[in-house]
């Protein structure tokens, strides 16, 4: 007898959505899109077991469903909560909801250094846009932060222990994407702290994931760092062979350098998926083919216009053709004054592609 | 012929009388002028040696600030940049080395620095931006340069002298405006 699929409906802030049995409140929610989405830190689609750390995506339920429409007692996480026929979720529409939000942003920002000017995460981090929405002008906390020192996990992945926020993302992808894990949380509480035992270097395959899942700038690429700031990077659609994943990842250059590969992030900032497959790239497409010949170009990458990446990008953008030439019998204009030739900023002879670390004082004033 | 105002004069272009055309005293009437001016307010003052006191929120060209021990403060976070309307300012970051810590107050720090001084438009953005306050606005207006590549400003051509090894032109350099707020 094959069994007729059973349909759920959920009303999430008035709007009514049919999702199948087993999604989640969170997912059924990214269904419909918009504002009405709670955000989320520390679930992640593609990780299995990720989620309810953060309490970010908490929801009320109005009624918990047709069959039992009392409202639950408490607010719940939407991310680790099953949708149930005919269950009423209140998440913009609930005063309580958004209280619960700006109180949780405060809790992550408790411990989280506002170090933004400096983080390489800025531009494109999550706790940043939450802050934002969320946040309050200033903290009432009075103590001292808890602060960690900075390590280098492998010689590609710099850990910032002080901004990490505790989301178990980074080690869900140790566990599920590389075979052999060497880094995971260490001590309780307020000590807690992701880390490899005793400074062991991270070189699986598959480890570079753990900076795109990272939520904060606590896990960030070393082969980019400080090199410039997200929102001057070109953020470029590009793909190649590659034997080991699917190849198809995000070049973010500054003229014709690429200074960071990333894989491809969808509108969640979940990693996109390419028939059914979450798009995780390796290490070698992420570290080592930093030239863009190495890549085929698609095209400028799509990014929201709130985004401030998209600063200075206009897509579809035609350029006027230049006349002078044609008109002075192909002698192109005279220029008073050569920008490139007076200024020493994106020196031609200084390509921070090529240099594996952090530029420092020796990149640009070498020793004699 | 009817005028547009009733504040447009008519020019008189009746021939001039016997005592008008003497000039005499029209020629007084000038004089008359002349001297009383010699007693006014004088609207000019001796530029080099006077100078006049700017307003307090005059906007002058940029300084990159140090903190009290001499460190330099930008980061390089590029808000400025960002900020900046007329895309006048570039930077390159780079990162802290151990022995460098006396020079800058973060651990990423701006390597190059520079102001298109062609473009920019003296609007205040990039320091109301800058979260770190390390560039600000001085008293002071840009100098005149022969050639355009005079006006793009680097790092050096920026920072504010070294509060302890050259106090007198660190004072200097923050202006009247700084100094009345400390």
């Amino acid at each position: 007898m094959a069994e007729e699929k059973k349909i759920f409906k959920i009303t999430i802030d008035n709007i009514t959505i049919d999702v199948e049995p087993g999604t989640t409140v969170l997912q059924a929610a990214r269904k419909i899109g918009g504002d009405v989405t709670p955000p989320a830190m520390c679930y992640y689609t593609h990780l299995k077991g990720s989620g309810g750390k953060c309490r970010t995506c908490l929801v009320e339920v109005a009624a918990g469903s047709a069959a039992d429409p009392r409202p639950m007692p408490k607010l719940v996480a939407s991310c680790r909560t099953n949708v149930m026929d005919g269950m009423v979720i209140k998440s913009l529409t609930s005063e309580k909801v958004l209280d619960a939000r700006n109180a949780v942003v405060e809790f992550l920002l408790i411990n989280h250094p506002l170090d933004c000017p400096i983080c390489d995460q800025a531009g494109e981090c999550d706790l940043q846009d939450l802050s934002y929405e969320h946040g309050t002008e200033a903290t009432r906390y009075e103590f001292k932060r808890r602060t960690f020192d900075k390590e280098d996990i492998g010689p590609y992945i710099q850990l910032h222990m002080t901004r990490c926020i505790l989301c178990y993302r980074c080690t869900y992808v140790a566990d599920q994407l590389t075979d052999t894990r060497v880094h995971g949380v260490l001590d309780r509480g307020d000590h807690s702290e992701i880390s490899t035992y005793i400074s062991k270097a991270i070189d699986n395959d598959f480890s570079g994931n753990m900076i795109d899942v990272c939520p904060v700038g606590a896990l960030t690429d070393r082969t980019f760092r400080f090199k410039n700031r997200v929102w001057f990077t070109k953020p470029m659609d590009a793909h190649r062979n590659c034997d080991k994943c699917c190849g198809k990842v995000t070049l973010w250059l500054r003229g014709d350098d690429v200074l960071r590969v990333t894989a491809r992030k969808d509108q969640w900032g979940e990693v996109q998926t390419y028939d059914g497959k979450p798009g995780w790239i390796c290490n070698a497409c992420r570290f080592h083919k930093k030239h863009k010949y190495d890549w085929e170009v698609e095209g400028l990458t799509n990014i929201t216009r709130h985004s401030v990446i998209s600063q200075g990008k206009y897509p579809g953008l035609k350029m006027p053709k230049e006349t002078i030439a044609e008109v002075m019998g192909g002698k192109s204009p005279n220029l008073l004054m050569d920008i490139h030739e007076i200024s020493g900023v994106n020196d031609p002879d200084i390509d921070l592609s090529k240099i594996e670390g952090p530029a420092t004082s020796n990149t640009f004033n070498p020793d004699p | 012929m009817q005028t547009l105002t009733n504040r447009a004069k008519l020019v008189d272009r009746r021939p001039m009388t016997a005592l008008e055309r003497i000039y005499l005293w029209n020629i007084l009437k000038g004089m008359i002028i002349t001297f009383r001016h010699i007693f006014k307010k004088k609207a000019t003052i001796n530029y080099p040696e006077q100078k006049r006191s700017f307003s307090a929120v005059f906007r002058g060209v940029q300084i990159l600030n140090r903190d009290e021990e001499g460190r330099e403060r930008c980061t390089a976070c590029g808000l400025c940049a960002v900020a900046c309307p007329a895309e006048a300012i570039t930077m390159e970051g780079a990162e802290r080395l151990p022995t460098e810590e006396h020079l800058y107050r973060e651990e990423k720090y701006a390597a190059k620095y520079e102001i298109n001084m062609l473009r920019c438009i003296f609007c205040g953005l990039c320091e109301e931006a800058c979260p770190k306050d390390a560039i600000y606005l001085s008293q002071t207006f840009a100098q005149a340069n022969y050639s355009r590549e005079g006006f793009i400003y680097k790092k050096e051509d920026l920072l504010i002298p070294h509060p302890k090894e050259n106090p007198e032109a660190y004072a200097k350099a923050l202006g009247e405006r700084k100094a009345k707020n400390n």
